[in-house]
């Protein structure tokens, strides 16, 4: 990877970081209601593995924690945060929330609440590219939970049986909403489970973005070049709780040490300067500009922007003046 | 187009009116395809896609594995971006299995996206209760998928309207879940030889009566028309018959105009009467037209038990036309 990449990341993944936590600060506030699943932690799966993929062309679909990937994917920061302060300017005009972040025009294909809901949509999708005979691939985030759903091995089982063009990535953070890994899952080794479908698979560390990168460039390849799906497992660890309703008192505090101090950011900032890259003083002032960026242009335009008008509520549920209803044109 | 009226017909059974609408769908446009259990080289347990695996191919008309929610929802994404998927779900029973990508994702995803995606698929099934297939192959589902905003509903009565509504449901940019019923299937009916698309919405009158309203859909649209003429022959008492294709959204005005006409109503139901047609059609003649009432309204529907197996138990679970001449007799006092 370039220098300017690993940089530009640095500053995308300590974005996506301060943009979490102000959400977080927003909450509290009571600017965002309703559930907010949060990513600090796991910022180095989503910007490894989206580095990876073709920004123009490719699919990407993932589950409620998908304000980070919506924005790595292009979505405008001003527009997710007014979406969660449920505007008219939101990228899913206030109607989604958290949970339903939708920026179709660059093919975020959405935030989904119901665990391994995405799965067969995305094999959906990468069927649809087949049919078109695209060069695209689909790109599936879920957690290592949702893979104890029916959904996941139905989709698993027709994306290999039809060779769909579909990666899935699974952000194995251990826990699935508050019961730990082992306590839910006989195979914890998540990897291990797609073998039983013939689907190629890797384990990678998922808090050292060169390291997912790497790993999503080799399975991206193998998707684009019509081998069919790759699934790849990031271990990683999130710092909040599984929501904000979650009060987190099932993790030692042990565990949470050990994983801090794997943080893919600090990671990540300390090669760049151990290797004479960037300057502690860099760091603090891209620090600065990003918290100024977020509070001056981000909550600003969330904050000032018009609430949806209750006169449209009964927007968007079926298509508007669609001739088929009718008959067709008469 | 439009309704077909004075246009050319020819006579089909109800599952050659399917298959042609897939045949000619799967001809007009490269996106569209079919999926589902046994529809390819099989052909469809009742024949709906005939002869179309070997017309259009493995890719376009799909046999999926027994995973319903899964196939239902690769189809919901595949319409995401372009692809036009009808999903036939071998049994209605097994679309409980398919709920959750149905409700949750084709139903929500325009709203919760604020318009930005569709999901223009069409899930067709076969429903009702044939003969003594037992208490899990024999639901009547229609009342639950009616029951969610975001999902249009049909159900067709006549090889005509199975014909025209699946060609309208595969080109109409929502999802639209279509009802038919396995004992339908050899039904033979006229249908136009022409292009036709059968409205989504509406209801019809199949046979123009003062006296009273029998509102039916589907299977109960045959027993409502034998109830008429019975009435007619035996009582004098000339009965409307109201077509109810379109379950969702309901056809507020044509349930008002028929009631308005005929004062008198019987909403005729192959489903137990809780949470159904029958009392959705109520609760809507109630906003709309409760003073044109010269009697209360009644439903005849199933009992309250699944469906037993013992063909006795199971004709007395199921309301048949007979019923419906008692339900007016009663409500005329004759």
């Amino acid at each position: 990877m370039k220098l300017a990449d690993k940089k530009r990341l640095l500053r995308e993944m300590l974005f996506a970081r301060r943009f979490e936590e102000r959400c977080y600060e927003a909450y509290v506030e009571r600017n965002i209601g309703g559930f907010l699943h949060l990513y600090p932690g796991e910022e180095a799966c989503a910007h490894g593995v989206l580095e990876a993929a073709d920004f123009d062309n490719d699919y990407v679909i993932t589950s409620y924690r998908d304000h980070v990937h919506a924005i790595k994917w292009g979505a405008d920061p001003r527009k997710v945060m007014a979406e969660l302060y449920a505007k008219e300017t939101g990228v899913s005009k206030g109607r989604g929330g958290s949970m339903h972040i939708f920026d179709v025009k660059n093919r975020f294909m959405g935030g989904y609440a119901l665990v391994g809901g995405p799965f067969p949509l995305a094999a959906g999708i990468a069927k649809a590219i087949q049919m078109k005979q695209g060069k695209e691939i689909c790109i599936c985030f879920l957690g290592d939970a949702a893979n104890n759903q029916g959904t996941f091995h139905e989709s698993m089982n027709m994306a290999k049986l039809w060779n769909l063009p579909v990666l899935y990535v699974c952000e194995n953070n251990l826990y699935g909403i508050g019961t730990r890994i082992d306590r839910s899952t006989a195979v914890v080794d998540q990897y291990k489970r797609v073998s039983a479908y013939n689907i190629p698979s890797a384990q990678e560390d998922g808090q050292d973005v060169e390291k997912v990168y790497k790993a999503a460039t080799k399975a991206i390849n193998h998707v684009r070049s019509g081998k069919g799906p790759y699934f790849i497992e990031l271990m990683t660890y999130r710092y909040r709780g599984h929501s904000m309703s979650d009060s987190n008192a099932y993790r030692a505090r042990a565990e949470e040490r050990m994983w801090s101090k794997r943080d893919p950011i600090i990671m990540l900032r300390d090669r760049l300067i151990e290797d004479g890259h960037l300057t502690k003083k860099d760091y603090t002032d891209m620090d600065t500009e990003i918290l100024d960026e977020i509070e001056n242009e981000v909550i600003v335009f969330a904050s000032e922007s018009p609430e949806p008008h209750v006169s449209d509520v009964e927007r968007y549920v079926l298509a508007e003046n669609d001739p088929w209803v009718r008959g067709g044109v008469q | 187009m439009g309704q077909g009226r004075g246009a050319v017909m020819a006579e089909l059974m109800f599952w050659e009116a399917v298959r042609r609408a897939h045949d000619e769908e799967l001809s007009n446009d490269p996106m569209v395809l079919v999926m589902g259990e046994d529809v390819g080289v099989v052909g469809g347990t009742y024949k709906a896609t005939l002869g179309l695996y070997d017309k259009y191919g493995e890719d376009r008309v799909i046999d999926t594995p027994i995973s319903e929610n899964g196939f239902t929802g690769l189809g919901i994404g595949a319409s995401f971006i372009g692809a036009r998927p009808i999903i036939e779900i071998m049994s209605v029973n097994f679309a409980w299995l398919a709920m959750d990508q149905i409700f949750n994702t084709a139903a929500k995803v325009r709203y919760m996206s604020g318009g930005q995606l569709e999901a223009p698929v069409v899930i067709r099934s076969p429903g009702g209760t044939a003969h003594q297939l037992g208490s899990q192959h024999s639901a009547r589902m229609e009342k639950v998928f009616m029951g969610i905003a975001g999902l249009r509903v049909v159900t067709p009565s006549n090889p005509r309207q199975a014909y025209g509504l699946l060609k309208s449901a595969v080109r109409c940019n929502d999802p639209v879940f279509i009802n038919e019923h396995e004992l339908m299937y050899n039904m033979k009916g006229e249908v136009p030889e022409e292009d036709y698309f059968h409205p989504l919405e509406g209801s019809e009158i199949v046979r123009p009566g003062r006296d009273v309203t029998l509102f039916g859909y589907n299977i109960s649209v045959h027993w409502c028309l034998q109830a008429a003429e019975l009435l007619s022959r035996h009582h004098g008492i000339e009965a409307e018959v109201i077509d109810l294709y379109a379950l969702s959204p309901l056809d507020r005005s044509g349930i008002r105009d028929s009631v308005t006409r005929t004062h008198r109503a019987v909403i005729v139901e192959e489903a137990e009467p809780m949470v159904g047609v029958g009392a959705e059609v109520m609760a809507i003649i109630n906003e709309e037209c409760f003073y044109e009432l010269d009697a209360a309204p009644v439903r005849v529907s199933a009992l309250n038990v699944p469906i037993p197996y013992n063909h006795s138990l199971e004709k007395t679970a199921l309301p048949d036309a007979n019923d419906v001449v008692e339900a007016v007799r009663s409500m005329f006092g004759v």
